[in-house]
């Protein structure tokens, strides 16, 4: 990697965060929004945990894998929301008229959404510890749960990307956050899988890579190092992650077709 | 200044998907070191030709040449050479001035020192020294669209594209921008292309002007040698009873063919100039018709407008106005 092609995806990436960070309600929301609904949940869901077969005796434990993705889907939505913006206003013309290549872009809007990943990750883990949930993996686990949590917000970020390469419109990104909020909740958030009583619901939620992804970050927090639940949630994220790159990647070369 | 070459095309067409065409055979010469003003209402094709000529949007059909280069297929060569500060001032309202400028430069592949040393200097030179650290969204038309010109310099152009560089802006701002706009020509011998709908900014600003009307050239030659085409100047007259605007026009067609006026008024080009004036003033009084308003007016780049394409260019601009962005996004959509 060239220093000219590092300093433009360094320098983008600082931007994508500098724009967040200047937009508090692009920051508050997806930090407390997913842990209101986690005090919520705990609190009134905790009977579940007496369930034959339940996994763990603190509902807590179980449902402090849901913030991650619903982090995730916030900071996809508003990094998405951000570069249709560009493209709105002209800003992506601009970027357009300077030799910048069209993967610094991608690149530094990713690397924007790896930054407030990581934040995000760890004030999650934070406040769980804080409540005292045990992270039974330890803290090599901590490090695995924070690199899948930021692997899913580059896959599910590169989706918003997309959306807004392709559209050009914010409404339209923003139209998708209801869509992933429906895969979130007919995945196996609420409850694990195996104790899902409805048919139709169990089977769609086993055919949902949402579940995945939740179930493997669940794994190091209340089982400890389970390699399967780890490749399949690994797995997913990375198979999305490299669909939604390729695709936005495809939408940017449209969008900055110049010649 | 080592790049010696201007602005060329030839038959350039811009048919967009689903939507007009919105310029049809545009043909074109710019010298280097020339500032070119391109006047037309809104959705005339301006901005659609200043797309094809950064390398932004291909033509339908013909070429042109910036800088030297062909904009189809020697697209990064052309964009080394021109800077553009487009229609809408394309800024991010949540970076300071200077974050901006540390964006373009980097994006140019700046070293560091260069980076500070140049925007230090176009800061300076636009006069946005003291509002350098904050927020763009503070700054105001003016501020924003000497920000965007000090963008569109960081890399030192050869040919710089100005899309309505002064739309919207209070005259103290609009004259601080054509002063600079003048002395980049002058100084420096940068080529500037600008377009504009403000007949005072192409004839103060340009050497010469290109008239453009529904995406063809109508026009085009010194702001002097337009208004010559034109030749004799008008008068026009309000009569105090409005019922008496046949009289009025029966009066004036004594001294010159009739022409485009105020929907209250009657107008004619005076057959013998000026010196008509004070025979008119007679004719009136002699025929006690009363007149609230009488005007003479000398040839403008207006009436070559109304000339060329039998509209006044002021309200020309009826259709939809769509905004470079815009454009592309319907484009690219």
């Amino acid at each position: 990697m060239s220093n000219v092609f590092a300093g433009q995806v360094l320098t983008l990436a600082q931007r994508s965060v500098v724009r967040t960070v200047r937009q508090p309600a692009n920051i508050v929301f997806p930090l407390v929004f997913p842990l209101l609904l986690l005090a919520v949940n705990a609190g009134g869901l905790d009977a579940a945990t007496r369930l034959p077969g339940f996994p763990t005796n603190s509902f807590v434990a179980f449902a402090l894998a849901i913030p991650f993705i619903q982090g995730a889907l916030f900071a996809t939505m508003n990094a998405g929301t951000d570069l249709a913006r560009d493209i709105q206003t002209g800003f992506l013309n601009r970027l357009a008229l300077t030799p910048m290549r069209g993967i610094a872009l991608l690149t530094g809007q990713l690397g924007g959404i790896v930054a407030m990943g990581v934040i995000q990750s760890l004030v999650y883990l934070g406040v769980g510890l804080a409540v005292g949930v045990r992270l039974e993996s330890g803290p090599a686990g901590a490090l695995v749960l924070i690199v899948l949590a930021v692997l899913i917000s580059i896959g599910f970020g590169a989706l918003g990307a997309f959306a807004a390469l392709r559209t050009g419109s914010g409404e339209a990104v923003q139209s998708l956050f209801p869509v992933f909020f429906v895969f979130l909740f007919l995945s196996s958030m609420a409850m694990p899988r195996n104790l899902i009583e409805i048919d139709w619901f169990r089977a769609v939620a086993t055919a949902n890579p949402v579940s995945y992804l939740i179930e493997a970050i669940r794994s190091l927090i209340i089982v400890g190092w389970d390699e399967e639940a780890l490749a399949l949630g690994f797995g997913f994220a990375f198979a999305i992650t490299v669909v939604a790159v390729a695709l936005a990647s495809m939408a940017l070369r449209t969008r900055l077709a110049r010649s | 200044m080592t790049d010696r070459h201007g602005i060329e095309a030839q038959g350039l067409v811009r048919v967009f998907k689903k939507g007009p065409r919105a310029v049809d055979g545009i043909d074109l010469r710019v010298e280097p070191g020339e500032i070119y003003g391109f006047l037309g209402p809104n959705g005339a094709g301006k901005s659609t030709t200043v797309l094809m000529l950064v390398t932004l949007l291909p033509p339908t059909e013909g070429s042109a040449r910036v800088a030297g280069y062909d904009v189809v297929s020697e697209g990064p060569h052309v964009r080394a050479s021109i800077g553009a500060a487009l229609q809408e001032a394309a800024l991010d309202p949540l970076l300071t001035g200077r974050e901006h400028l540390r964006l373009q430069t980097t994006m140019h592949g700046m070293s560091a020192a260069d980076r500070k040393q140049r925007s230090g200097e176009l800061l300076e030179r636009v006069g946005l020294t003291q509002a350098a650290d904050r927020k763009v969204r503070t700054y105001s038309g003016g501020m924003k669209r000497r920000l965007d010109l000090a963008l569109a310099l960081v890399h030192s152009p050869s040919i710089l594209f100005l899309d309505e560089p002064t739309t919207g802006l209070d005259i103290q701002s609009r004259l601080a921008l054509w002063a600079e706009v003048e002395r980049l020509a002058r100084d420096e011998g940068v080529t500037v292309f600008l377009t504009t709908q403000y007949l005072e900014e192409a004839d103060a600003l340009a050497d010469r002007v290109g008239i453009i009307d529904h995406g063809k050239i109508v026009a085009e030659g010194s702001p002097a040698e337009l208004k010559a085409q034109v030749g004799r100047p008008t008068v026009e007259v309000v009569p105090a009873d409005r019922e008496e605007r046949d009289r009025a026009a029966a009066i004036l067609a004594r001294f010159g063919e009739p022409c485009g006026s105020a929907a209250e008024g009657v107008a004619v080009r005076l057959r013998s100039g000026e010196a008509d004036l004070a025979e008119i003033v007679r004719a009136l009084d002699a025929e006690n018709l009363k007149v609230e308003h009488l005007q003479l007016h000398q040839p403008s780049l207006d009436d070559v407008f109304l000339a060329k394409t039998g509209r006044s260019l002021e309200g020309a601009g009826d259709e939809e106005e769509v905004t470079p962005a815009a454009e592309l996004a319907l484009d690219r959509a």
